[in-house]
């Protein structure tokens, strides 16, 4: 095991930034969002909960595709974008256990048969670089998940305490990113990482929803959990907005769309929420009418269809966004809490 | 807060037994003490959920829209600033007054959890005022802050009274608040041009669009949003470029003039804090100049500045030029 000192940080991210981009925790406005590192950036690595998660890095909240400009009877088709296979190598530093599994959970879906090629090669790309968890928080429940937050994977793990911050590689691509930094760090830390994991796990074993059942969720029990009748109750108070899936590490809808700007018509692929009316409009109509079909959508995607077709992974992750930021606190642990233990009577 | 709580209960009882109302609405219980959402109540059963506490800062009128449609009378709690809400939305004929019964209820500001975790305090387990001060327990002990740093946003300025009550459920008196709400505003007047736009663009740069603010906004009722509809061409999921980034608040903003009630909502409900509030009170501000004095909501009748035309009126293009009185 290697670590640096915590006033050395500075150095490292220049150190990568000087041959890879690299894209961490950054105040701005007050909030701390994933983003691009430069000098004089506020990185904040104490956060424990970014607002957005890092799945911006692979899965942006809005890409531009094309653009079409008429003129007459002419279309003339503009590519806008950049040859993927041009993508520059980037380091993303300071996941978390829960988002770091979240990148499991989008690579199911983006990286299987059609592979989604943009996807694609910024996750080649990309080295990530995770970071344990020492002060989890009361709306934390990856637990629940079977993620240890105290050991995430990823190419590179580190560890952060009031001194250093330690670092362990475990791939290849790890490997290189410690030879690139490897002047910066020195020897030792094993004994601090483990005092400190003996610590965190300690707390993690006490958080409020750590023994969620979710016995319930079944692809069995598909049916009696769809047609429960306590969806109208848990889903009366929901504004239909965006916050809960746009916050979520692992909500991977999304849209094309086009937009009619003063140069032309663009057409661009965004992030789409199933809480939104216009979700999965069709020319017919739409399947879904009432805000307590979609809201029941979101979670039954995330506890019930998402698992039956990936091997029982759920593809929520436990990392809390949700009970923090809906405006009016309904989140997937009440949901949990309502239809994951119950009998099937 | 403890007996206010109980008051509304025992009354949502009465009200629930007798019939007189067939549902009530109000706040149920979350996962913590902090978490409280808007809920419905239709039996004397599921009031055992009901709770009323320094967290309930939701804004219960925009529901109204939907449940004064119901069948049969609904009760509701409203805060001094969802009267001003209530009001608006009944003027623009959105809810239907006849089949609301308003219980008033008493509101000394509400808490915000966010700032309270912003101090570094976590596992809150709960919160009281003393004086001045709140006093938050948690795990680990009790801590001591001061309300104003406390307090909801929408909250901190706030001066409002009750503008509509069919009864009131009021134990404690509130204190008048020697706060300018235009301070903020007069900050960023006072900015150059170059400046006010590098502080929307660094605030709005974290916009997610997850249109809460607009989702929340009792101003905000049409039944499709042009930002939501196809057809409008400038329907938009997402801040696809820089200026669209702009342009759904300004629009948004301009729609809202003249309605907003400054009742505070989409501040609240920002996942990225954005002081949306900022802009709608540059609004109320300016037509508080333009066009003399107003404030939407505190009636539910009457002309408004913005749709009725008076010779006297201030010609836009002087509004426009910042030169108008
Ligand atoms: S559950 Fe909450 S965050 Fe999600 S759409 Fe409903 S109100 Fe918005
Ligand atoms: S559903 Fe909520 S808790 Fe689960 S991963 Fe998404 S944001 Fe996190
Ligand atoms: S949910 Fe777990 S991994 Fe995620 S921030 Fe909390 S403690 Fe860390
Ligand atoms: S609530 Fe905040 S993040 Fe969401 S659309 Fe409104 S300003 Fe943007």
């Amino acid at each position: 095991m290697k670590k640096i000192a915590k006033a050395k940080l500075n150095e490292l991210y220049a150190k990568i930034s000087e041959s890879m981009g690299l894209f961490l925790p950054i105040k701005r406005a007050g909030e701390v969002n994933y983003a691009v590192w430069g000098e004089g950036k506020e990185v904040s690595l104490e956060t424990l909960k970014t607002v957005k998660s890092p799945k911006n890095a692979f899965f942006p909240d809005s890409e531009n595709l094309m653009k079409f400009k008429t003129e007459g009877k002419n279309i003339e088709i503009i590519d806008v974008r950049k040859d993927y296979k041009e993508e520059k190598p980037f380091v993303l530093f300071g996941v978390k256990a829960c988002d770091y599994k979240a990148i499991e959970v989008l690579d199911r879906v983006f990286l299987a048969d059609p592979v989604d090629s943009y996807y694609q090669a910024r996750r080649e790309a990309t080295t990530i670089v995770t970071l344990a968890c020492s002060k989890p928080e009361e709306s934390c429940f990856c637990k629940v998940f079977g993620i240890d937050a105290t050991a995430p994977c990823g190419d590179v793990t580190t560890w952060l305490d009031e001194n250093y911050l330690y670092w362990q590689a475990n791939t290849e691509k790890g490997e290189a990113l410690t030879a690139l930094v490897a002047d910066l760090l020195e020897e030792g830390g094993e004994e601090s990482v483990a005092t400190q994991q003996e610590a965190t796990k300690a707390i993690l074993e006490k958080l409020p929803f750590s023994a969620l059942d979710l016995s319930r969720f079944k692809p069995e029990n598909l049916n009696d959990l769809f047609n429960d009748p306590a969806w109208e109750e848990m889903s009366e108070a929901c504004l239909g907005c965006g916050t809960c899936t746009f916050v979520c590490p692992t909500c991977q809808c999304f849209d094309i769309r086009d937009f009619k700007t003063s140069e032309g018509v663009l057409r661009y692929r965004c992030w789409d929420s199933c809480m939104y009316s216009d979700f999965t409009l069709m020319a017919h109509g739409n399947s879904r009418t009432t805000q307590m079909q979609r809201f029941r959508q979101r979670f039954m995607h995330k506890l019930v269809y998402y698992p039956s077709q990936n091997d029982g992974l759920y593809s929520c992750v436990g990392c809390g966004r949700c009970v923090n930021k809906c405006p009016q606190h309904l989140n997937i642990v009440k949901v949990i809490k309502t239809l994951g233990g119950k009998n099937d009577d | 807060m403890k007996e206010v709580e109980t008051k509304m209960l025992e009354r949502a009882k009465e009200l629930l037994e007798s019939g007189e109302v067939a549902r009530v609405v109000g706040w149920k219980k979350g996962e913590f003490c902090y978490d409280p959402s808007p809920a419905t109540f239709e039996s004397v059963e599921e009031l055992k959920d009901f709770t009323y506490d320094w967290f309930c800062g939701a804004n219960l009128s925009k529901y109204l829209i939907q449940i004064s449609k119901k069948e049969g009378k609904t009760a509701v709690f409203l805060k001094p600033c969802d009267t001003y809400s209530f009001n608006q939305l009944v003027k623009e004929h959105r809810i239907k007054r006849e089949n609301i019964h308003v219980i008033a209820v008493e509101c000394r500001g509400k808490f915000d959890i966010e700032k309270i975790k912003a101090k570094g305090i976590s596992f809150v387990t709960g919160a009281q005022l003393d004086g001045t001060q709140v006093k938050v327990s948690t795990l680990y002990g009790e801590e001591t802050l001061e309300k104003s740093d406390v307090v909801l946003t929408k909250c901190a300025t706030c001066n409002k009274d009750y503008q509509v009550q069919d009864e009131a459920i009021i134990l404690h008196e509130r204190t008048k608040k020697d706060v300018d709400r235009f301070a903020e505003v007069a900050k960023l007047e006072a900015m150059t041009e170059e400046e006010r736009f590098a502080f929307w663009r660094e605030q709005l740069s974290k916009c997610i669009r997850c249109n809460a603010c607009r989702n929340v906004c009792p101003a905000c009722s049409c039944v499709k949003c042009v930002f939501d509809n196809p057809a409008s061409e400038i329907s938009a999921k997402v801040n696809s470029d820089k200026f669209e980034e702009q342009l759904f608040h300004i629009i948004r903003a301009f729609h809202v003039a003249g309605r907003c009630t400054d009742c505070g909502e989409c501040s609240r409900v920002c996942p990225q804090h954005i002081p949306l509030h900022l802009l709608n009170r540059k609004f109320i501000k300016d037509i508080d100049n333009f066009y003399g004095e107003y404030q939407a909501g505190e009636t539910a009748e009457g002309k408004t500045p913005l749709t009725s035309y008076t010779e006297g009126d201030t010609e836009p293009n002087d509004v426009f030029k910042g030169e108008a009185k």
